[in-house]
């Protein structure tokens, strides 16, 4: 019955995402692109925290990695071609992934949150003080990718990403993929070991299971999504820069993580949602006049509220609502 | 005597100046409950973590013998690894995941043995031979009937018996039991103790405890460690005889409680 009820709550929040570009103003329609776009780094960040007991503090790393490498293989002023370049976006996140999770998983706790903040600045600086970077301007990218059907048999024009509503579909029917991705890596045995992990490492080696390995599957899988977010975010705003691979942007996201409810994937894209809609609107200086140059105060003072008064992140909330006694709660 | 499947060899532990386990050789053979007793803190279980990996050994070796009779080297060697070469271990300090149902602690244990850990895409309670492992390791240790409770939701004996299902879901060989009746009722250690003597014609068991009726019972041989060294060895009847083991350790400290 739950899941039924919850798979109802999914598909009408699916339907409305869907239907919103024929109603919103192509303003709006652009910001929730980039919402959806967060949301899916979101998850991917939530695979690592909320479900492996690994937090990140370089996980813009990948993202950033994966836009500069759409960048540098994109023709000056053409449109590259999506079905190359974002598989190849996709290793070298996967690459990335795996050399510095070599390293990096042999830490826990602080020291990882240390290491993989150090891996994220090497790179930031990398791109910020090269040739090759680009760069504190960083680089244009004056065509978005196309989808080419006639790669599959179809005929007919390429589909067209360079129309706003178009695109937003593409985000988001690739964000409920993500979804739906996770959701069901989660369920398999491969995703009840991370919960294993996260909840009791020694328990799970002295079971028998080689907790390295699935911690670098872990890894590897969420660089490799938080790349996909960050291909399709320089596809939107056409323009990649160190900015990205920084850890500001690696803060931002561990707490849209937070404020949705870690080891929830719709708490995590729910995050990224409120995270971003709260910045918009509180930044807004028809709403909040002065007040509005001091938005960062006002959502830092909303983040606390809620990592206070709702351990569980927004996602808690339905919890807190619903009758069902919460036996996981006192330990 | 058959040749023994886990032998330790002149094994040391030091921790800083403090020698935890100084020299200690011990041999468990199929068929045999090999009792460790001693008082607390002698490095009953340090000696267990040595043999499961969850502690390298400062020296010394650990020969294990597998199903087709090849030898290995423990020592030295990561826990998970030695796990699945069918040394179960349970702990003293009881070890279970607490978020987690009755049933998928043990059914996570029962997974750990599948070689299908990477199929990515089909539901984890999709496995009936998993599940059937799972269940029966949980009626094994009486807990059938409340697999669908939460972990933390048992008592404190229950969580015990969890402990040991999930040694068992994982079809060890050797079974390292770390005091398994500490913080058990009566009606439960019985339960346990038959358990012990039935595993034990087809298991290698290592069993640390502080009941010595309970070892008395199931032991078909003896070891007393006193301060991180082993100071008797042999049959339970005989060691028992030993004066000093009377001395040294049922005497003195529990010889009022059994004597």
């Amino acid at each position: 019955m739950r899941l039924r009820a919850s798979s109802l709550v999914l598909l009408t929040v699916l339907l409305m995402l869907a239907v919103f570009p024929t109603v919103g103003e192509q303003y709006y329609v652009q910001l929730i692109s980039k919402v959806m776009i967060m949301a899916i780094f979101a998850m991917s960040l939530d695979l690592l925290v909320g479900y492996t007991g690994l937090v990140s503090l370089g996980h813009a790393a990948f993202f950033g990695l994966a836009g500069y490498v759409l960048a540098k293989a994109a023709p000056q002023y053409e449109a590259a071609n999506l079905w190359t370049t974002l598989p190849l976006a996709l290793s070298v996140c996967a690459a990335f992934a795996l050399l510095t999770g070599l390293l990096v998983l042999r830490t826990s706790g602080v020291y990882f949150i240390m290491v993989t903040l150090a891996f994220a600045q090497m790179l930031f600086f990398l791109f910020h003080d090269t040739p090759f970077g680009g760069g504190s301007d960083g680089v244009y990218i004056y065509a978005k990718p196309e989808i080419k059907l006639n790669w599959l048999g179809l005929a007919g024009n390429p589909i067209n990403l360079e129309n706003f509503k178009v695109f937003y579909e593409f985000v988001l029917a690739l964000m409920a993929a993500a979804y739906l991705f996770l959701r069901r890596v989660l369920d398999s045995n491969f995703g009840r070991a991370l919960i294993g992990i996260k909840t009791n490492e020694q328990r799970m080696r002295a079971l028998g299971f080689p907790t390295f390995r699935y911690k670098l599957a872990s890894y590897m899988l969420s660089g490799t999504l938080a790349g996909l977010a960050g291909y399709l975010a320089a596809m939107q705003f056409g323009f990649v820069s160190p900015e990205i691979l920084g850890w500001h942007h690696s803060g931002g996201v561990l707490m849209m993580v937070i404020l949705g409810g870690m080891g929830s994937l719709h708490g995590a894209a729910l995050g990224a949602f409120v995270f971003i809609l709260l910045q918009e609107a509180l930044s807004n200086q028809a709403w909040f006049g002065a007040a509005a140059k001091h938005w960062q105060l006002a959502l830092g003072l909303i983040i606390i509220a809620v990592a206070l008064l709702l351990p569980r992140g927004l996602a808690g909330l339905a919890g807190v609502f619903s009758c069902k006694p919460r036996e996981d709660e006192d330990e | 005597m058959s040749e023994a499947v886990l032998r330790a060899e002149n094994l040391c532990k030091r921790f800083g100046g403090l020698a935890a386990v100084n020299d200690v050789s011990l041999e468990l053979h199929i068929g045999q409950v090999h009792a460790l007793i001693g008082p607390n803190g002698a490095g009953k279980s340090t000696l267990t973590n040595l043999l499961s990996g969850d502690l390298p050994p400062t020296s010394g070796a650990i020969h294990y013998r597998d199903a087709d009779q090849v030898g290995h080297e423990l020592a030295g060697m990561h826990s998970d690894c030695i796990a699945r070469f069918g040394i179960g271990r349970s702990y003293q300090k009881t070890n279970v995941f607490l978020p987690f149902s009755v049933f998928e602690n043990c059914r996570l244990a029962a997974q750990s043995r599948q070689p299908r850990a990477w199929r990515i895409f089909r539901g984890a309670d999709h496995y009936a031979d998993v599940n059937a492992l799972a269940e029966r390791a949980l009626a094994a240790v009486d807990l059938g009937a409340r697999r669908d409770l939460l972990a933390a939701a048992l008592s404190h004996g229950e969580q015990r018996q969890l402990e040991i299902a999930m040694c068992l879901a994982t079809q060890p060989r050797v079974l390292l039991l770390d005091e398994p009746l500490a913080g058990m009722g009566r009606q439960e250690s019985q339960t346990i103790i038959e358990l012990i003597r039935r595993l034990a014609p087809d298991h290698a068991i290592l069993l640390i405890e502080h009941d010595m009726d309970a070892v008395f019972a199931v032991a078909h041989c003896l070891t007393v460690m006193v301060n991180g060294e082993v100071i008797a060895s042999g049959a339970p009847e005989e060691v028992r005889a030993s004066p000093l083991v009377q001395q040294a350790y049922l005497g003195d400290e529990h010889g009022g409680r059994h004597g």
